[in-house]
């Protein structure tokens, strides 16, 4: 029995409706508006229910809406479809294909227009795993279909509750998502028709696996400040955040190409539009290193930015990271990027104004610091029932007002990830890139390098830093030789290894294995010591091992250049420090 | 067909409220009072009530006056009888030309699928060496001025317009002094731009509705000139007026604010203008320059800091420069690639030289005895300033590119400037080469690619025995 209501407010993309019978909260509506040769219907959902009145938020232009217009209730939640075609799809928060969309509105997006986010007329070769007569529970395989390079499992429906026998399960074929693959019987004997396509609600997390595991194995990103000094795991969080300007993005887009997963979902929440068009239409172009096919293979794209509505920027977050839970139920390793949280929190805060609720500080709702910690709690590293393992890594942005990081969102956003990566005006400024700042980044999760290695290294940056403070004080003639070696040797470390040259092809992006290369010379170069005592020929000589680094990484490690110039540097620092 | 009313319950700054019902959300109507007859949106529905912003503000609005409900939102003539003409926020002629009224488009249309957009791949030349060299503005882009009042920012517009090649120029002035507007119809006018201009300006003694509709209007104008094929460049200065025009009526309105008094949804507001900037494939594009003045110099104001957030980088105008620290155009690395081979790399060492001679000057400043190093840094920011960062520096892209290796050989040795050695081996002006590093000829290193290291290396153990 549907439910039915009638407009009763609008207050700029917040309705008011009343209504006859049951309704829940954070079920979708309908609101249909024009007559009947041009009727639209307008997505919405309820966010808070007083008495016999829903206010419900508008995920479209609420222009040309009148009291009394009709709104239709689903029933449901608002879900995700999940089967395979999902890979290489780019799609609004709603999940609504975009490339679709295009070619049935044009250049502009028509409100009330959704579109299926699984093709169904797509045929699938599914090759049956389970057998009649299987005792199975959510999340167990059914059966498999070839999804580019990955093997799709088709798997019992994650909202059935305890387990289910297979009555009848069809033989190997090609099918639409639609069409029925197995039946399944609950205890009390009811049957279940499956499809290879089933509906999850976003704003819940899958949990259809055995355990959840402390992340312990690096994922390495190729950015070697992060790799290095603030790693990240495989199922671990990670912020972001930074001012504008200080390179998020550019670290976000070089990570979605060279992190080593399966599986990147991007999530462009609230951001440029002209950014996603870069991924949108190089993607496809780049290959991947890992398997030799286009990036795009391995990619999902939910893109909800600034100027669409901003009630589906709230839901592109979690659509993000359901679509990601749901590859991690193949025992893939998936990495959700979110660009940026701060406008998903934006999108909160104007929703909370509108509902007039009590503002928390700088207005934001005082239930901010709990969604975002639900959010990062999505993330993890699982083994599954048949043994395998998968992962869910969140990476999100923040954007802070000012670049202050006393903010609320940072705030919230730093007490439950696992690393954090700060990028600094000042750096940027400096064209060091990426901004990462080195003395105030941390990370809990294990290093592509040994520890005690990287943190002698770390406190060359941090002294070097104290000196270049002094220097700044008391002038280069009152700083002693020592020191004044200590904080050229911190410039060149940042110069050399932290700074990186995101747009040169082979400086963009280095493998574990030539960081930890790179950083038995860059290790040299540091721990060595040098007799100068000359201030000025000491700067000479790390200027002249700086160029010789940057020139070296440059260079492609397959070529024989590659081990000519290492030797050769390591030749220059064990010359300049017998002999100086 | 239209209903009309007669009484007015609530009257408070430029909002009205009153009993009403089949009124849409969003719809115009047209206010009638003794004092003459304004337009007003719908901007609130309350079960039979209804919040009219009025455009031409509440001033001697009384509480019998006239509403008539138009039954449509707002809505601007659009054609090429536009160009050349001016026009106020409420798209009424503030020139002496004629009222138009045919072919009526929507404002505030929706977004651009991000699946149509195309990568930009067009500078947008202007001849000022800060931003061709260092920032390029590219076709399509959105990108503000950051400065404060009282620097030269509409003459900076002013000049990026003339100069760079674009079909139609869109303005749309919020707030602006009336003597900015006639500085900008007469600049325009004086050098023949006029004809392929339109104008929507607001002063700043207009009612502060219509400083809200400015770039609403003017965007939509440009969107259909773009869809026409037209490379449309659309300045909008300034958009803190604009932002604090929502301020004012969102605090009448009594919506709790955010920041500074600043309405929550701030951010997407300025993201919903901001983001109509466009390459339409198979049609033309819109380019957005707009200036953003920093109250206090302070760009953690709210409204140029969710600017820069929202837009493809920024220009900091200071001390009538265009600053090299902070300004950046997010889509330069579109068009440096292709324009010339020691184009980013020019781009990246200046800059860094640039800072470090920043650093040396405080520390001169603070009376420290200068190194060689620190002098040569001296020598280089001077020139840098003078030569590159004026804004009276009118030259092409490529004669600025030369003039910045002339600069860095003429303060620099080849390995100091942090230049990769391919590059400074061809770029590098030859002379000065020869006069500091006199021991190595440099042309015998070219295709030994080991070369390089060993003979920095003997030359800096030379030095280093002296």
């Amino acid at each position: 029995m549907e439910t039915k209501g009638k407009i009763v407010g609008v207050n700029g993309n917040m309705i008011s409706v009343s209504f006859e019978g049951a309704v829940a909260q954070n079920e979708v509506g309908y609101v249909c508006i024009g007559d009947n040769d041009n009727q639209q219907r307008l997505m919405c959902e309820i966010v808070r229910i007083r008495g016999r009145v829903a206010d419900m938020q508008v995920f479209e232009d609420t222009r040309d809406l009148q009291i009394d217009d009709p709104v239709d209730f689903s029933g449901d939640l608002l879900t995700a479809e999940l089967g395979p075609g999902l890979l290489k799809q780019i799609y609004d928060g709603l999940q609504n294909p975009l490339p679709q969309l295009a070619e049935q509105c044009g250049f502009f997006l028509q409100r009330g227009t959704y579109l299926a986010a699984l093709d169904r007329e797509t045929l699938w070769d599914f090759t049956p795993k389970a057998s009649e007569g299987d005792r199975l529970t959510a999340g167990d395989t059914l059966g498999t279909v070839p999804e580019g390079i990955f093997e799709h499992r088709i798997m019992v429906p994650f909202a059935l509750k305890g387990p289910h026998t297979v009555k009848s399960i069809t033989a190997a074929g090609s099918y639409t998502v639609e069409q029925e693959i197995a039946v399944l019987t609950d205890a009390e004997g009811h049957d279940v028709p499956v499809t290879m396509m089933q509906r999850w609600p976003v704003k819940l997390a899958i949990s259809c696996f055995e355990e959840r595991l402390r992340p312990s194995e690096t994922m390495t990103t190729g950015v070697r400040a992060i790799d290095t000094f603030f790693p990240v795991a495989l199922g671990g969080t990670y912020c972001i955040p930074g001012p504008f300007g200080a390179g998020k993005t550019v670290l976000q887009q070089t990570t979605s190409r060279h992190a080593d997963v399966d599986i990147v979902v991007l999530a462009a929440c609230g951001e440029r539009a002209g950014e996603v068009v870069e991924t949108l239409r190089e993607f496809p172009e780049i290959k991947d290193p890992r398997t030799g096919k286009s990036l795009m293979d391995r990619t999902i794209i939910i893109c909800n930015t600034s100027s669409m509505p901003v009630a589906a920027r709230e839901a592109s977050v979690y659509t993000g990271v359901t679509l990601a839970s749901y590859y991690r139920q193949m025992g893939l390793n998936v990495l959700l990027l979110a660009d940026s949280t701060s406008r998903w929190a934006q999108a909160l805060r104007e929703l909370s104004g509108r509902l007039e609720e009590i503002p928390g500080e700088e207005a934001f709702p005082a239930y901010l610091e709990s969604l975002i910690a639900n959010f990062y709690e999505r993330a993890g590293y699982v083994r599954l029932r048949d043994g395998s393992f998968g992962s869910v890594t969140i990476g999100g942005t923040v954007s802070p007002a000012g670049g202050n990081f006393d903010e609320p969102v940072t705030q919230a956003t730093l007490k439950v990830v696992g690393a954090f990566h700060g990028l600094s005006r000042a750096r940027s400024d400096a064209r060091r890139y990426p901004a990462i700042d080195p003395l105030d980044s941390w990370s809990k999760y294990p290093s592509v390098l040994e520890r005690e290695r990287v943190e002698k290294l770390r406190v060359i940056l941090r002294e070097g830093n104290d000196v270049s403070q002094m220097i700044k004080v008391v002038g280069e003639e009152g700083t002693s030789i020592n020191d004044f070696i200590i904080y050229l040797k911190s410039e060149m470390l940042d110069a050399v290894y932290l700074q990186q040259n995101a747009f040169n092809e082979v400086d963009a992006a280095t493998p574990a294995e030539r960081q930890r290369d790179m950083f038995d010379v860059v290790e040299k170069a540091m721990l060595s010591l040098y007799p100068y005592s000359d201030k000025a020929k000491a700067r000479k000589f790390f200027q002249s091992l700086t160029q010789d680094f940057i020139d070296w990484n440059q260079i492609d490690s397959d070529l024989p250049e590659y081990e000519q110039r290492r030797d050769a540097i390591f030749k220059k620092i064990e010359e300049a420090a017998a002999n100086a | 067909m239209h209903k009309v009313y007669h009484t007015v319950d609530n009257l408070a700054g430029s909002v009205v409220t009153l009993r009403a019902d089949g009124v849409k959300y969003g719809e115009l109507a047209e206010v009638t009072s003794r004092t003459g007859t304004s337009l007003a949106q719908v901007i609130k529905l309350d079960g039979g009530s209804v919040t009219l912003q009025v455009f031409a503000g509440a001033r001697g609005i009384a509480t019998d006056a006239r509403v008539r409900f138009l039954g449509a939102p707002m809505r601007v003539p659009f054609s090429d009888a536009l160009l050349g003409r001016s026009f106020t926020g409420a798209a009424k002629p503030r020139d002496k030309g004629p009222e138009l009224h045919d072919n009526l488009i929507d404002i505030g249309t929706p977004s651009v699928n991000p699946a149509k957009r195309i990568i930009p791949t067009n500078m947008v030349r202007t001849n000022i060496p800060m931003i061709d060299v260092f920032n390029s503005l590219v076709e399509s882009q959105k990108l503000p001025v950051f400065a404060r009042a009282g620097e030269p920012y509409n003459e900076l517009l002013a000049r990026i317009a003339l100069q760079a090649e674009v079909d139609i120029i869109v303005l749309g002035g919020m707030g602006l002094k009336y003597d900015d507007y006639l500085y900008f119809r007469d600049t325009l006018d004086e050098n023949g731009a006029l004809s392929r201009t339109v104008m929507f300006v607001h002063t700043a003694s207009d009612p502060i509705v219509e400083c809200m509709l400015v770039p609403d209007i003017a965007l939509a104008t440009a969107e259909k000139f773009a869809l026409d094929g037209k490379k449309v460049l659309v300045l909008l200065t300034d958009m803190t007026s604009f932002a604090d025009a929502m301020k004012e009526v969102a605090i009448t309105m009594e919506q709790i604010p955010s920041n500074r008094g600043y309405p929550g949804d701030l951010y997407s507001q300025l993201a919903a203008r901001y983001e109509k900037a466009v390459d339409f494939e198979g049609a033309g594009s819109i380019t957005i320059l707009a200036v953003t003045t920093m109250p206090g110099d302070d760009v953690t104001h709210p409204v140029p800091d969710n600017t820069g957030y929202i837009t493809e980088g920024q220009f900091y105008l200071r001390n009538g420069r265009i600053e090299p620290f902070g300004s950046l155009s997010r889509l330069k690395q579109q068009v440096n690639k292709d324009s010339r081979e020691d184009h980013r790399t020019i781009m990246d060492a200046m800059i860094k030289l640039y800072a470090s001679f920043k650093e040396t000057q405080e520390k001169q400043s603070m009376g420290f005895r200068m190194s060689e190093w620190d002098e040569k840094l001296l020598k280089y920011g001077e020139r840098f300033e003078s030569e590159m960062m004026d804004l009276s520096v009118n030259i092409p892209l490529e004669r600025a590119l030369d003039l910045g290796w002339r600069i860095l050989a003429d303060c620099f040795e080849a390995n100091e400037a942090g230049i990769p050695s391919k590059l400074a081996e061809k770029f590098w002006p030859k002379e000065t080469q020869t006069q500091a590093d006199a021991a190595e000829p440099q042309s015998d290193v070219a295709d030994e690619a080991e070369a390089p290291a060993e003979s920095k290396n003997a030359d800096t153990e030379a030095k280093d025995n002296e």
